[in-house]
């Protein structure tokens, strides 16, 4: 077993002081322990499912590139994923006795708030944002408050108000910067490198103090839940009121959360967020990079990682089906024990997996395409973003020099019960000359591959339709041209 | 004197007319404005969860709770039985809505208990737990397929005529029939419904609720607990967004927490989860609009024949004014020289719907502008020259062609320089070539345009709510608390009411102090609804503020040996004579004096008048007008779009305070082109709610909205009536300007058959039923 300390209890930074918890269900939410046992009443709970971004708060954790902090849905953030961390919530915006923050003053001069009731949790993206990024484009704006819903203003005077935030104030003066060191020194500090272990019976939570502990803890308790950003398990626990004990959180776990790339492979650790991920994904695989610019809200992309959604198995995860075009595969271990599989040999059926009791899945290897395949994936979903895909297509195409498709790997989300290759589609394009008659030649095969389902997101029919129209997209994306093959938002009008 | 008035200003601060911050935007962006769950819960609070039904319609068989009473937390758990008044919040008068179901379920989700714990998570948890058997019957879950005729209604419907639609049909050169689906839509106010109940001594309560009526609330309440309304207080401070879906639907939790408080003898709190909140209050009503119209070539309507299929759910709750406020609507802007309209508000078994923003205004209107599309596309125009065409007669012109189908006369109709103004500042003409050009060229991706205007009829038709009471007291030190009955749910309602008391006193705005609305300040008022807060609590503010002023210049003028007409009130001061004294010495030598400085205000709207059986009368005081034009991108191979550009104007009167009436115009507008839109209510066949969450049910985002978004008020228009210093409501009437979204996707799906059929695109036009359209017309282009 780990040689790692043992220590009983939760340690962060919340706000301006150090807190110690020890009395902590393995499924207390951030934002109960907030509003119930701290009366800290300004983080609002809009849908408790982390749609809507009014419990925003910000977390500030230790990472190789120094103190970042990142919006979060207080939701569906458990609080035994915090330790260690700083969580700063709209009450520590404005310092106790100080002037407003530039964030509030804009809100409050440009009128972006009306009813009030989602101002804290814009407040605090926009925030997260401006720390990041003090003049912002609108198409960065709108990308940062993807996860905060508004029902009154209809956003315009909120747009405003961003884009003037940095005529009211400069980041020095701001109270994280001024506190930045001293917080480094405290997080600094809580990094004890010990495992956590809280609670016994039916409510155990366990914080590993590295991946081969992690490693150990899964083994000697296979059934454990493992929660990583807690997007998906966090709503079985305030939708579901399922019980989830005994957790082990490795959202933490520096060993889970390295991407690089070797050989032409990107290897992303399965703890990598979907906001850790994209500056190298969309840098070598620019298609992935819009992609995730379209997963959850900004909030999610922070907590989410890209090993959950493939870990759960997912018909509708966004991320398998443009991996398994690209051909990547996934490293499942248990104990020391490794093992590379075929992304898609992992997803057995619906609701199944090819995972063993006390493995985990510790990374996913993703080929660059060669310079001269194309590679396109496209989302379609009811609203733009921060929704469900009702399906997605993803293709991956190399040509012979003569013109003719040496191979194409289609996967498609959102069409079947898992992530799935067209595996009769590709068939018949494969040998073909890439060309308009092919392409509509193939559309028959799609019946062979799949039988969608109708649900509240979008009819078979649709479904099929739209996936088949993909598929001459990608064919148009291919033949180049000036002409749009998309909408978009912000492309030059 | 307070150290910010200045005594020489020529102005006040924060009169009217003026564009104010909202009075609570410092504590929204700090965090520290309060709203009911955010209260410090008194000593012993507890906490109520509701046991819903997982059947759509059934008889209750048996209902087992021995395992929710055994749960770890429980105190006890409600069901009808425990009622001590009535088990019926109907606002309707007709007791269809049980506070909790006796005997029979009619819909899924419907409240069947409610357990009362130590704590939300404890109780919410324990209802999972109760064993309920149900007979199960068919449940009607949609209104297509219904007979609008003959199958059960929950109220008597309305129906409007003027002149022979039917003769003046069959006698029009052209003809068109037809049918549109439109969806309904979830208020999604962010904070859902919420209350906290107080007991106080004997029958006494006091609930904190998150009610757009508290009025209503308090009778609701006392109904439920069989006591007299004076025993019951209703208090809320603010609410974080209504839209209609907490005039009706906020009774049942207040009326919930009451009993469960006076049971206990301890302060009871109910806080519904969103997806209970979503599934088990009532929304926005879906229709189906069956319609035949008359008209000539040149493309004026002749004669017009309406059926206003409306779904009200299980009860009657709003769906009778509903359905009528369709029927007000169904001329939009329009002059018809023979129309008849019917309502039919159709028994379902799904969660009974309510008020919601427009209040059936705006699916008459979506349902009138599909007909002019219909006629457009018969005669090949623009569906805009129809428009022009059809118009009411513009103010001030003696023509004919003002009179509505339920025979008011249009005074005050500016629609005609408010299209004419847009349509030169968003450039429609050079935008309409460009899109053609643009659609010439590229197979994918079409653009469309449509610019649709707005006439909104202001009243509430139930005559008796057009009443406002207000109570001002001025202190001794000339600091002024203002109360009244309307609700603040962000829409700027208090703020524009201290405007309103700051004028009239000619103080500046924070010498006003905005406080809760309590029915034990100001009794039996009327919800804040149908647009009407700022116009009818204006004016009762107004009211009590001139009478306390009154009664200071009368003090004055006796005081001083001066004749009334020399005590003018200036800037924080008043002058006397030839000499000026501030507004608080003044107050206080009438103090000194014992003059009375408190009134309560009154208003009732006058003119208006209506009589429903003969689908005759002055229904509204006057009409609010505007009109928008959008651009639209669409991707004709999956559906999906983009709002390229939107340009609106519209006309608030002389605004009481622009900031806050462009805030309201562009949120209305978002949130009617959200409702045509992404905003799509899902039932199963088992009549369950498959969109009870923003995970699947998707309001619109900042990214959603136009990418431009150009927003302008009339600054030269003036309400025809002296309402409250000339100005217009604004609540309601900018939702219908995002018919231009539908319409304009609409007419990007036409330019795949050349705009020769008329797309007949229903609503919610998800990037599906976009698609579809097109396919549809492609496959009916194709045959041809
Ligand atoms: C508002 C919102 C919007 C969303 N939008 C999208 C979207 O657009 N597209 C999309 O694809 N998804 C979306 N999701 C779903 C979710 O964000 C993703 O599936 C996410 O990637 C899951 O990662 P996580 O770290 O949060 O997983 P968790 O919730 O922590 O875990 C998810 C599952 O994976 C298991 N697990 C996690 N890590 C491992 C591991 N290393 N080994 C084995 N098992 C593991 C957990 O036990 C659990 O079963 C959304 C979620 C929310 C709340
Ligand atoms: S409450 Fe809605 S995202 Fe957390
Ligand atoms: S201001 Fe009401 S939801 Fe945003």
């Amino acid at each position: 077993m780990s040689s790692a300390p043992i220590r009983n209890e939760i340690r962060f930074l919340l706000n301006g002081r150090e807190v110690t918890v020890r009395d902590v269900a393995p499924d207390a939410t951030l934002l109960d322990w907030l509003r119930l046992d701290r009366s800290m009443r300004g983080t609002k709970e809009g849908c408790a499912e982390g749609d809507c971004g009014a419990c925003t708060v910000l977390v500030g954790k230790l990472t190789a590139g120094g103190l970042v902090y990142e919006s979060v849905n207080a939701c569906i953030r458990f609080l035994g994923s915090l330790d260690g961390c700083h969580v700063v919530t709209i009450e520590h915006v404005q310092p106790v006795g100080g002037d407003l923050h530039p964030v509030q003053k804009a809100m409050i001069d440009f009128h972006g708030s009306q009813c009030g009731f989602c101002t804290p949790g814009f407040v605090m993206s926009l925030y997260g944002l401006w720390m990041k990024d003090a003049n912002p484009s609108d198409a960065t704006i709108e990308k940062a408050l993807q996860g905060n819903l508004c029902r009154c203003t209809g956003y315009e005077a909120i747009m405003r108000a961003a884009r003037a935030i940095s005529d009211y104030g400069k980041g020095a003066s701001d109270p994280l910067a001024v506190e930045r060191a001293a917080v480094i020194e405290k997080l600094t500090k809580l990094r004890d490198g010990a495992r956590v272990e809280v609670g016994s019976g039916k409510a155990r939570l366990v914080v590993p103090a590295d991946v081969d502990d992690f490693a150990a803890v899964l083994e000697a308790e296979p059934k454990a839940t493992i929660v990583a950003g807690s997007t998906d398990v966090g709503l079985w626990v305030t939708k579901h009121m399922r019980d989830i004990s005994p957790v082990v959180f490795i959202g933490h776990l520096e060993g889970l959360r390295r991407i690089s790339e070797k050989d032409g492979v990107i290897t992303i650790g399965a703890g990598v967020t979907y906001t850790e991920a994209f500056d190298l994904l969309s840098q070598r695989i620019p298609a992935l990079g819009e992609l995730i610019n379209r997963i959850g809200g900004e909030q999610v992309r922070n907590m989410g990682t890209i090993g959950g959604n493939i870990a759960n198995g997912s018909p509708i995860g966004d991320t398998p089906p443009p991996f398994i075009a690209l051909g990547a595969t996934l490293t499942l271990r248990k104990g020391a024990e490794r093992r590379t599989i075929p992304l898609e040999e992992f997803f057995i059926a619906y609701g199944k997996q090819d995972r063993q009791p006390g493995e985990f899945v510790e990374a996913v290897h993703v080929p660059v395409p060669a310079k001269d395949s194309r590679f396109a994936v496209y989302k379609i979903s009811k609203r733009r973003d921060e929704d469900i895909t009702a399906a997605l297509g993803a293709f991956h195409l190399t040509l012979a020099a003569d013109g003719t498709v040496a191979q194409i790997r289609i996967a498609y989300g959102g069409m079947a019960a898992t992530p799935k290759r067209a595996a009769a589609v590709e068939a018949v394009l494969t040998g073909k000359p890439w060309t308009e008659v092919t392409v509509e030649a193939a559309l028959e095969a799609y019946a062979q591959d799949f039988t969608p389902l109708t649900d509240m997101r979008a009819s078979a029919e649709y479904r099929m339709l739209a996936a088949r129209n993909l598929l001459r997209r990608f064919f148009a994306e291919t033949q180049g041209g000036s002409e749009p093959i998309q909408v978009s938002r912000h492309q030059a009008a | 004197m307070n150290k910010h008035s200045d005594l020489k200003a020529a102005r006040i601060v924060g009169g009217v007319h003026s564009d104010q911050r909202h009075d609570s935007a410092h504590k929204h962006v700090a965090g520290t404005a309060v709203y009911i769950d955010d209260m410090p819960e008194p000593a012993g609070t507890l906490h109520a969860g509701l046991g819903l039904s997982t059947v759509a319609h059934g008889i209750l068989k048996s209902v087992d709770l021995s395992s929710v009473r055994a749960a770890p937390g429980v105190v006890d758990v409600l069901t009808y039985e425990d009622v001590p008044g009535e088990n019926d919040i109907s606002p309707s008068g007709m007791h269809d809505d049980p506070v909790l179901a006796e005997g029979k379920v009619q819909f899924h989700g419907q409240p069947i208990f409610c357990v009362i714990a130590e704590t939300r998570e404890q109780a919410r948890r324990a209802a999972r737990l109760a064993k309920i058997e149900y007979e199960e019957l068919d449940p009607i879950v949609h209104i297509w397929g219904l007979d609008p005729e003959k199958d059960k209604q929950v109220t008597t419907p309305l129906t409007l005529k003027r002149g022979d639609a039917a003769a003046a049909i069959a006698a029009s050169p052209r003809r068109v029939k037809g049918s549109m689906k439109l969806g309904g839509q979830d208020h999604f106010y962010l904070e859902g419904q919420v209350a906290l109940a107080v007991p106080g001594e004997d029958d006494e309560i006091l609930v904190y609720s998150s009610t757009q009526g508290p009025s209503e609330t308090q009778h609701m309440v006392a109904h439920a607990l069989g006591v007299p309304s004076h025993a019951v207080t209703i208090e809320v401070r603010r609410m974080g967004g209504g839209f209609g879906g907490k005039e009706t639907q906020a009774n049942q939790c207040a009326a919930i927490a009451a009993i469960a408080a006076k049971k206990f003898k301890r302060a009871v709190k109910i806080r519904l989860d969103r997806d209970e909140d979503m599934t088990a209050t009532g929304k926005r009503h879906d229709f189906v609009i069956d319609y035949e119209v008359g008209f000539d070539e040149e493309g004026h309507i002749l004669g017009v024949d309406y059926m206003f299929a409306l779904n009200a759910g299980f009860s009657a709750d709003l769906s009778g004014p509903v359905g009528d406020r369709a029927l007000f609507h169904c001329d939009n802007a329009y002059f018809y020289p023979a129309v008849h309209a019917k309502s039919a508000p159709l028994y379902t078994n799904t969660v009974s719907n309510t008020a919601f923003r427009g209040f059936g205004g705006p699916q008459g209107m979506v349902g009138c502008e599909r007909v002019i599309e219909e006629v457009a596309f018969a005669v090949g125009k623009d569906p805009l020259e129809i428009r022009k065409l059809n118009f009411y007669d513009a103010m001030g012109v003696a023509g004919e062609r003002n009179v509505t189908p339920y025979h008011q006369k249009v005074e005050d109709c500016i629609i005609q320089r408010i299209v004419a103004e847009l349509e030169e500042s968003a450039d429609y003409a050079g935008r309409r070539r460009a899109i053609a050009e643009f659609n010439a060229k590229n197979r994918f991706i079409k653009r469309g345009i449509a610019l649709t205007p707005v006439k909104f009829g202001i009243s509430f038709t139930k005559t008796e709510s057009n009443q406002a009471g207000a109570l001002v007291h001025v202190y001794s030190d000339g600091s002024v608390h203002m109360n009244h009955g309307g609700t603040e749910m962000g829409q700027g309602l208090h703020l524009k009411v201290a405007q309103v008391v700051a004028e009239e006193f000619q103080i500046d705005l924070d010498r006003v102090k905005i406080t809760a609305t309590t029915t034990a300040k100001v009794p039996n008022t009327s919800p804040t609804a149908a647009s009407s807060g700022a116009d009818l609590n204006g004016m009762a503010a107004q009211n009590a503020a001139r009478q306390i002023r009154k009664r200071l210049t009368d003090f004055a003028a006796d005081r001083y040996q001066i004749p009334a007409d020399q005590v003018v009130f200036l800037p924080n001061r008043v002058r006397v004579g030839n000499q000026e004294i501030s507004f608080n010495d003044l107050v206080k030598q009438a103090y000194i004096a014992r003059v009375q400085l408190s009134a309560a205000g009154h208003y009732k709207t006058p003119k208006i008048h209506w009589d429903r059986a003969k689908g005759r009368g002055h229904a509204f005081y006057y009409y609010a007008y505007g009109a928008a034009c959008s651009e639209v991108s669409v991707d004709t191979l999956t559906g999906e779009y983009v709002v390229e550009r939107t340009d609106i104007l519209h006309d608030v009167g002389r605004s009481l305070n622009r900031a806050i009436d462009i805030g309201q115009v562009e949120g209305g507008f978002v949130q009617g082109m959200g409702w045509l839109t992404t905003e799509e209510l899902v039932w199963d066949e088992k009549g369950r709610l498959r969109t009870h969450a923003p995970s699947t049910y998707k309001i619109p985002l900042a990214s959603d909205r136009p990418k431009v978004f150009n927003v302008a008020l009339t600054d030269w228009s003036e309400a025809y009536e002296p309402t409250i210093h000339r100005s217009k409501a604004v609540g309601e009437p900018p939702l219908p300007l995002g018919i231009s979204v539908l319409q304009a996707l609409s007419d990007a799906v036409a330019s795949v058959a050349d705009h020769k059929v008329c797309p007949r695109l229903d609503a919610p036009a998800t990037p599906e039923r976009v698609l579809m359209a097109i396919e549809r017309l492609r496959a009916e282009t194709a045959d041809k």
